[in-house]
């Protein structure tokens, strides 16, 4: 399978400089359809970074982005959200003045085609209430479906988040630390409500915690100082001497050790 | 938690607040039958539409614009020249239609200046529109031959046949047409709210970033509600320039841009009505507080500063909080403390006016002899007893208000407390 489109997702040889510090230095990467990628590596390696220029938030310096074989390098975040490309945010970003249940219609209302639309009222739009009340059950905020989205906890937040993420239907779904900040029984309980969620389509997760991150991807990348010195299995990474040598050594072993 | 069961007795409510609100309008005049009530009705009709079209931008799209009288007096201005233009024949519209032509005017003049000025949010688009302002307001002093120079441009209303015995003669017909503008006007943009561009811009007031990550162009959003308020805020500038017969470049001025930030400020941005309170009251002040009082600007502002300070969601937020504790069953156990603000707060009002009243006479009006009659009292500006005891009463005032301030604030705290715990419960089960 060498054909460009055989891939949801390719990264070719990519670059970002702030200033003269180069931040991601020819980063090749190529994850196909279906598949759940973790990519892991210390602080400072990249990882946001890589994100922020995958989705459109900043500009590459140089290298292309590919999305189902279509170049998107030098799109706006909102051209590349309507080819099937989301993604979630490491600082909770969610509409903190509007409900539950707005937050999510907010987030299909462009992929059920009524972009700019004030002819119609939302409360007639069968299809848009359909499926923003179908992601409140599946997010498990149905509860709090008139709640303002400031007034959650965080762990609904970030529920709510991964919500407002998957709504227009991407195929492809970025999540920034979708974890962090959570204890370990939320932590586990929404690994489970990732996977359910993101069923089926392409999966990219920035992850700090090693028993996510094995439990959950089919490969990992591991990015170190920019560039991404493994992409493979978790057991192949976690063979992988550079890997351990760079970056992994301890954690990964923590993880061994934690009843992987 | 079904939506049909949630929709329905809302929907009934909905449509008493709607018929109440036509009534309001069509029974109006009929109590303030006074030349001047019909006048100040007219100019709330008005101004209502001007504020709701400028919280389009402030309340529910986050847009601080220093401008938006750009937009309601060009549309006067072009409406006073369609008026023109319909009198001498060469418009074949109907004078009612005139207040559409100010409104397209204004959406035109939206889609113009607007398509720079929501290129940015925040500050700078705060800047920008008020750059806008001055740039147009310099304009209406060069342009004399569309602007009319500084007597402005006049106009007649009262041209071609009776139709229907309606000349727009009678400053009630003029009312009633104001009426029926004001009605569809506030029901259109209240639809608006409603839509999924009016959604997605609450969206973007709220979190511009996350707006662009699930598929919408902020801008474009942005723009397309700009364009609409400016629509609406033209057909309230037309409807000014029915009104008056005459529209001068005082229309275009950054205080008319400012009354309408303040006033909707004050009315309450957060809430769809809070405007219409904000558009009576500045009609209230404008025509009748200044009669009443040469230092009105001074007390404006000073209503202005303890609504930042203590009610920053303006009236509308203030009545709503005071429903929800009516709702749990605990207004009644405010009302003496209401009732002590009310009498406390007065006094204290009281020795402050009267030392402003004296101060401004001392000021501007001191040739007119030193003594003034303030709420029944004559006082003398130049005696120092007046003064003091003016002060004596201002502090005690402030001193008693504090004491019930304090009072209120526990009082408050409790029922929120109450409140917060009830509907927690609620939430639980």
């Amino acid at each position: 399978m060498t054909a460009t489109d055989a891939f949801a997702l390719e990264l070719k040889d990519l670059r970002k400089s702030f200033g003269k510090t180069e931040i991601i230095r020819g980063v090749n990467l190529a994850v196909r359809h279906g598949e759940r990628v973790a990519i892991i590596g210390p602080n400072g390696a990249g990882k946001s970074t890589l994100f922020n220029l995958i989705s459109g938030r900043f500009g590459a310096s140089s290298g292309d982005v590919l999305l189902n074989g279509t170049a998107i390098n030098g799109m706006k975040p909102y051209e590349i959200n309507r080819l099937g490309l989301s993604r979630s945010f490491q600082i909770t970003n969610i509409f903190p003045k509007l409900s539950v249940f707005e937050n999510l219609r907010c987030s299909v209302l462009w992929s059920l085609g009524y972009k700019y639309t004030f002819f119609k009222f939302l409360a007639n739009l069968d299809d848009a209430n359909a499926r923003a009340t179908e992601l409140l059950k599946m997010v498990n905020l149905e509860k709090k479906h008139d709640v303002l989205a400031v007034n959650l906890t965080y762990a609904e937040q970030r529920a709510l988040e991964i919500g407002i993420t998957i709504g227009g239907g991407a195929n492809v779904i970025l999540l920034d630390e979708p974890t962090a900040g959570m204890s370990k029984s939320e932590t586990t309980r929404f690994i489970a409500l990732i996977r359910q969620v993101t069923e089926g389509k392409t999966l990219l997760t920035v992850e700090h915690d090693m028993g996510v991150v094995f439990g959950l991807a089919d490969k990992i990348a591991v990015i170190v100082y920019g560039e991404v010195i493994a992409f493979d299995t978790p057991d192949a990474v976690r063979a992988n001497p550079r890997v351990q040598e760079a970056y992994l050594g301890s954690a990964v072993a923590d993880a061994q050790a934690g009843g992987h | 938690m079904s939506n049909q069961k949630q929709r329905s007795p809302l929907n009934v409510g909905r449509w008493v607040t709607w018929s109440l609100f036509a009534v309001v309008l069509l029974v109006a005049p009929m109590v303030f039958t006074s030349g001047l009530g019909l006048t100040v009705l007219s100019q709330m009709g008005i101004a209502i539409i001007a504020c709701l079209s400028y919280n389009m931008l402030l309340g529910q799209g986050g847009m601080l614009s220093f401008g938006h009288a750009v937009y309601t007096g060009l549309g006067a201005f072009l409406a006073i020249h369609a008026l023109n233009a319909v009198s001498s024949g060469d418009l074949p519209i109907p004078v009612s239609a005139v207040p559409i032509v100010g409104g397209l005017a204004g959406m035109g003049f939206a889609a113009l200046l607007g398509y720079v000025t929501t290129r940015k949010a925040g500050t700078t688009f705060a800047m920008i529109t008020m750059g806008m302002g001055e740039l147009v307001f310099a304009m209406s002093l060069m342009i004399p031959e569309f602007f009319g120079g500084e007597g402005g441009v006049s106009g007649n209303r009262v041209i071609g046949k009776a139709f229907l015995g309606i000349t727009y003669g009678p400053p009630i017909q003029v009312y009633y047409l104001i009426a029926v503008y004001t009605f569809i006007a506030v029901a259109l943009m209240f639809a608006f709210t409603r839509t999924p561009l009016g959604r997605m811009l609450n969206a973007v007031r709220d979190n511009p970033e996350r707006v662009e990550f699930v598929g919408y162009n902020t801008q474009r959003v942005r723009y397309t509600a700009f364009i609409i308020a400016g629509f609406f805020a033209g057909i309230s500038g037309g409807l000014g320039a029915l009104n008056f017969e005459i529209v001068t470049a005082e229309v275009v001025h950054a205080a008319r841009s400012g009354a309408y930030l303040l006033f909707t400020f004050l009315g309450g941005a957060t809430f769809f009505f809070g405007p219409i309170i904000g558009a009576v009251l500045m009609v209230l002040a404008f025509v009748l507080f200044s009669e009443f009082t040469k230092a009105w600007l001074l007390y404006l502002g000073l209503i202005f500063l303890f609504m930042v300070m203590y009610a920053p969601g303006g009236f509308a937020s203030l009545i709503m909080m005071n429903l929800r504790v009516a709702a749990f069953g605990k207004l009644r156990q405010l009302w003496l403390s209401y009732l002590g603000l009310a009498i406390t707060g007065l006094i204290a009002l009281a020795g402050a006016a009267a030392m402003i009243e004296m101060t401004y006479h001392l000021q501007l009006s001191s040739s007119q002899g030193s003594e003034i009659v303030f709420m029944g009292v004559t006082l003398n500006t130049t005696g120092v007893g007046h003064w003091l005891a003016a002060a004596v009463v201002m502090l005690i005032g402030s001193g008693l208000f504090e004491m019930v301030r304090r009072r209120f604030a526990r009082e408050w705290e409790e029922i929120q407390a109450y409140i917060e715990k009830k509907t927690n419960g609620e939430d639980a089960q």
